[in-house]
C-alpha cells in the first residue's frame, strides 16, 4: 500500500515537474510563432495596378530615355499617387523594355552615359549595358524590369518583374 | 560542454545575482493552505504582459491620428499577417484581464488578505484595478470608429459636468471643444505611456509588498509553511495556461467589431461603452435630471473610496470561516448589482440606427444576390405587400408568392409592376419604377422561399439600401458579387480585405486616378449611399 502511494506521489511529482517546462514552453512558441508571422510575414497587399507612361511613339529607337509617370502606390493603410520613372528602350523589333531608375546594388539612382552606351551608377560604380546585365562594379544581378504593355499607342508598365537574380 | 555551463552560470550569478535572486523567489515559504484561490494575481500579471506585448505590435502597424488610426486599424485587421490575431488578443485580452483583476480582488477581499499589515498592498490594488479601467476607457477611442468615437463624447460629457474639476480634466482631455484631435492624442499618450509607466511601477511595488508580507494564512498561528516552488508555481503556471487558452480561443474565433468609420453627423447614433462600463451607462438612467451627479460622481466616488479606506474600516479577522462567509455575501451582492445593471443596459439596442458593421466574416444573408436584396426592399417601398403575402399573412386579393409558382411571363410582369389593374385587381397602387429596379423585383419574387426570406430578415436597412445603390447604378454590368456580373471590373467579394474605406470612396470620385486605365465613370453618390453601399460590399463574402 506504502509502495503504491509512494509510486502515485512520484508519478504526480514527474507531472507536475513536465508541467513546469511544459507550459511556459508551449506559451512561449505560440507568443514567438504569433510575434513571428505578424513580424516577419507576407502582407494581403494589392500592388500590380498598370500605369500609363505615355505615349510610345515619343520613344526612340535604340537609345534609353527616361519617362516619368504618376503611379498609385499602395503604402501600408493608404493608396496614394507618386511621381515615379522609367528607363525605356525600344529595339529593333519594337519589344519595349522599361527599367526600374534604381540600381540593384544599394537603390541609388543611375544614369545613361551615351557615349559609352552604358548605365552607370554614381554611388558605387556599378555599370549595366542597354540589356540591363551587370558589366562592371558591385551590383550582383541585373537591372529590375517593370511588366509593360502596349494598348493603341500608349505604353502601360506594370509591376517589377523579377530579374532572375541573386 | 557540462563543465562550460556551469562555468557560465557561475559567472552570470557572481556579476548578477540572477540564479540567487530567481531561487529565492522559488524557494520563498508560503502558507501550507495556499492554493487555487491564490494564482490570479499571477495571471493578472501574465495578461497585462500579454497587452504590453501586443500593444507594442500593434502601434508598429498603426497611426496614431484620428484621420488615419481607423485605416491603420482595419488594415492590420486585414492585410496584416496575422494581425487579426494580435488585434485579437489585445481587445479580448483587455477583458479578460478585467474579469481576472476582479476575480483577485474578490479573492483578496474574501479571504480578508486586505487587513494589517497588508493595507498598501491592497490599496496598490485598488489603484492597479483603476488604471486597469483607465486603459480600457482610453483604448476604446483609438480604433476612431462611431462606436468609439460616439462613447468617447459620452465619457467627455461627463467628466465636463463634474462640479469643480470638471472644465479643468475637460481640458487635460483635451475635450474643451469635442472630441477631436487634441482629444485623440491625449487619450493615445495616456493610453500607450503614461498608463502603462504607471501600471508598471505600481505593479512592481505590489509584487514587492506581496513578498514583503507574504501570501495570507488561513489561520495566523497554527499555520504551517510550504515553498511556492513547485506545487504553487504549477498552479499558477497551469492557471496562466487557461488564461491563455481562452485567450487565443477568443482571438481565433471571436471577431473584433470595428464599426464604421467615425462620423460626427451621425446623429442616430446610440453610443455604448464596452461590456464592463454598461452598468456605470445603466446606472446614469436611474438618476435622470438633476440627480444626474448621483451616478456619475458621487456613487462611483463613495465606491472607489470605501475601496480604499476598507482595510481601516474592518480589522477583525477574517481568516476563520464566518468571516470569509460575510464577505463572500458582500461580493454576491455586488457582483449581482453589477450583473442587474448590465444586463439592463443589454436592453438597449446594440446596434445603433445608421451604423454598418465592417466585418470580417461575411454572414449568411451577404450569399444572397444583391438583386433578391435589392427586391425585398423594393417590395416593401412600393407597397406589394398590400396585394401580396410573400409566405403566411392575412388574406390578400393577389396569390401569395412564396406559395404560387410564377406562371406570367416577363413582360407580363414588368407590365404589372407599373400598372396593376391588368391583374384584375383593379385596386392597385400605380407606382413607375425604372428598369434595373424592376428587374431586381422580379429576380426577388421569382425566388421567395422561407429560407431566403428568414435570411433576408437579417439585413439591416443600411445594407439593403447598398444593395439597393448597387443595382440603380448597374454595379453588376462590370463586377461580379457571389459569381454573378460582368468582367470588366474586378470581382467585388472580398473588396474589404484589399482595399481601405477610404481607398473606395475616393474611388467612387475619381477611378481612373487610383486605377490607372480604368474605364469606369466617377460615380458621385449622396453620403448616405456611399457609406451604406461600401457597408454592403465589405460585409460580402472572400
Amino acid at each position: 500500500m506504502k509502495q503504491k502511494t509512494l509510486e502515485q506521489d512520484t508519478s504526480r511529482r514527474g507531472l507536475i515537474m513536465g508541467a513546469l517546462y511544459g507550459i511556459p514552453l508551449m506559451i512561449a512558441g505560440t507568443v514567438v510563432a504569433s510575434v513571428g508571422n505578424y513580424l516577419f510575414g507576407r502582407q494581403t497587399t494589392e500592388t500590380d495596378t498598370w500605369t500609363d507612361a505615355g505615349d510610345v511613339s515619343d520613344i526612340r529607337k535604340g537609345v534609353p530615355s527616361q519617362v516619368r509617370f504618376e503611379r498609385a502606390v499602395v503604402d501600408g493603410w493608404e493608396t496614394r499617387n507618386e511621381e515615379s520613372s522609367a528607363w525605356v528602350i525600344l529595339d529593333n523589333r519594337r519589344n519595349i523594355t522599361a527599367f526600374s531608375p534604381l540600381c540593384t546594388h544599394l537603390g541609388c539612382a543611375y544614369r545613361w552615359q551615351s557615349e559609352r552606351k552604358l548605365f552607370t551608377c554614381p554611388c558605387h560604380g556599378s555599370e549595366f549595358n542597354v540589356r540591363g546585365d551587370v558589366i562592371a562594379g558591385p551590383a550582383s544581378r541585373p537591372l529590375d524590369r517593370y511588366s509593360t504593355k502596349v494598348e493603341g499607342n500608349r505604353l502601360w508598365l506594370g509591376p517589377l518583374k523579377d530579374s532572375g537574380g541573386v | 560542454m557540462r563543465a562550460l555551463v556551469s562555468k557560465t552560470a557561475v559567472w552570470i550569478e557572481h556579476r548578477t545575482g540572477l540564479q540567487s535572486a530567481i531561487s529565492g523567489f522559488l524557494l520563498e515559504d508560503i502558507p501550507a493552505s495556499a492554493g487555487w484561490p491564490e494564482v490570479f494575481g499571477s495571471v493578472a500579471l501574465f495578461l497585462f504582459l500579454i497587452q504590453c506585448l501586443t500593444g507594442i505590435l500593434l502601434a508598429l502597424n498603426y497611426a496614431p491620428t484620428p484621420g488615419e488610426a481607423y485605416n491603420s486599424v482595419a488594415y492590420i485587421m486585414r492585410q496584416v499577417a496575422g494581425g487579426r490575431m494580435v488585434h485579437g488578443l489585445h481587445h479580448w485580452g483587455a477583458s479578460l484581464m478585467i474579469i481576472v483583476v476582479f476575480t483577485h480582488m474578490a479573492q483578496v477581499f474574501v479571504f480578508g488578505a486586505f487587513k494589517k499589515p497588508r493595507e498598501a498592498t491592497w490599496i496598490a490594488g485598488v489603484t492597479l484595478l483603476l488604471l486597469t479601467l483607465g486603459f480600457g476607457l482610453t483604448g476604446y477611442l483609438l480604433p476612431w470608429d462611431n462606436k468609439a468615437y460616439w462613447g468617447t463624447v459620452v465619457t467627455t460629457k461627463i467628466v465636463a459636468s463634474l462640479p469643480f474639476i470638471g472644465p479643468m480634466l475637460t481640458r487635460f482631455l483635451g475635450a474643451a471643444n469635442g472630441v477631436d484631435a487634441l482629444t485623440f492624442s491625449r487619450f493615445y499618450t495616456l493610453h500607450t505611456l503614461l498608463l502603462p509607466a504607471m501600471t508598471a511601477g505600481l505593479v512592481a511595488i505590489h509584487v514587492y509588498l506581496v513578498r514583503r508580507h507574504g501570501i495570507t494564512p488561513a489561520q495566523v498561528s497554527t499555520e504551517e509553511k510550504q515553498k511556492f516552488y513547485p506545487k504553487q508555481l504549477f498552479r499558477d503556471l497551469f492557471a496562466v495556461f487557461i488564461a491563455f487558452l481562452c485567450l487565443y480561443f477568443a482571438a481565433s474565433f471571436l471577431e473584433v467589431p470595428l464599426d464604421r468609420m467615425a462620423d460626427p453627423t451621425d446623429t442616430n447614433y446610440v453610443p455604448r461603452p464596452e461590456w464592463y462600463f454598461l452598468f456605470l451607462f445603466q446606472l446614469l438612467k436611474l438618476f435622470p435630471g438633476r440627480l444626474e451627479l448621483i451616478g456619475t460622481l458621487i456613487l462611483p466616488s463613495m465606491a472607489v473610496l470605501a475601496l480604499i479606506l476598507l482595510p481601516f474600516l474592518r480589522r477583525a479577522h477574517t481568516t476563520i470561516l464566518k468571516g470569509r462567509f460575510q464577505s463572500a455575501c458582500v461580493v454576491a451582492l455586488a457582483f449581482s448589482i453589477w450583473f442587474g445593471l448590465t444586463s439592463a443596459a443589454g436592453w438597449t439596442p446594440a446596434h445603433p440606427k445608421g451604423s454598418v458593421a465592417v466585418s470580417s466574416q461575411a454572414a449568411e444573408w451577404a450569399r444572397l444576390s444583391p438583386e433578391v436584396i435589392a427586391g425585398s426592399g423594393y417590395f416593401r417601398s412600393a407597397h406589394c405587400d398590400s396585394c401580396h403575402d410573400l409566405i403566411v399573412g392575412t388574406p390578400k386579393p393577389g396569390p401569395t408568392l412564396g406559395l404560387t409558382p410564377i406562371r406570367h411571363p416577363r413582360d407580363w410582369m414588368f407590365q404589372h409592376f407599373s400598372d396593376q389593374s391588368q391583374a384584375g385587381s383593379g385596386g392597385g397602387e400605380s407606382f413607375s419604377l425604372p428598369m434595373p429596379q424592376q428587374n431586381a423585383l422580379l429576380i426577388f419574387v421569382a425566388s421567395v422561399k422561407p429560407k431566403s426570406l428568414q435570411t433576408l430578415a437579417e439585413v439591416s436597412p443600411e445594407f439593403s439600401n447598398g444593395a439597393q445603390v448597387f443595382v440603380t447604378n448597374a454595379c453588376a454590368s462590370c463586377h461580379k458579387v457571389n459569381g454573378i456580373g460582368g468582367d470588366t471590373g474586378p470581382s467585388l467579394n472580398g473588396l474589404g480585405n484589399r482595399r481601405s474605406e477610404s481607398w473606395v470612396r475616393a474611388h467612387f470620385g475619381a477611378p481612373s486616378k487610383l486605377s490607372p486605365g480604368s474605364i469606369m465613370p466617377p460615380y458621385h453618390l449622396s453620403q448616405n449611399d456611399e457609406r451604406d453601399l461600401i457597408g454592403y460590399l465589405f460585409s460580402l463574402s472572400q
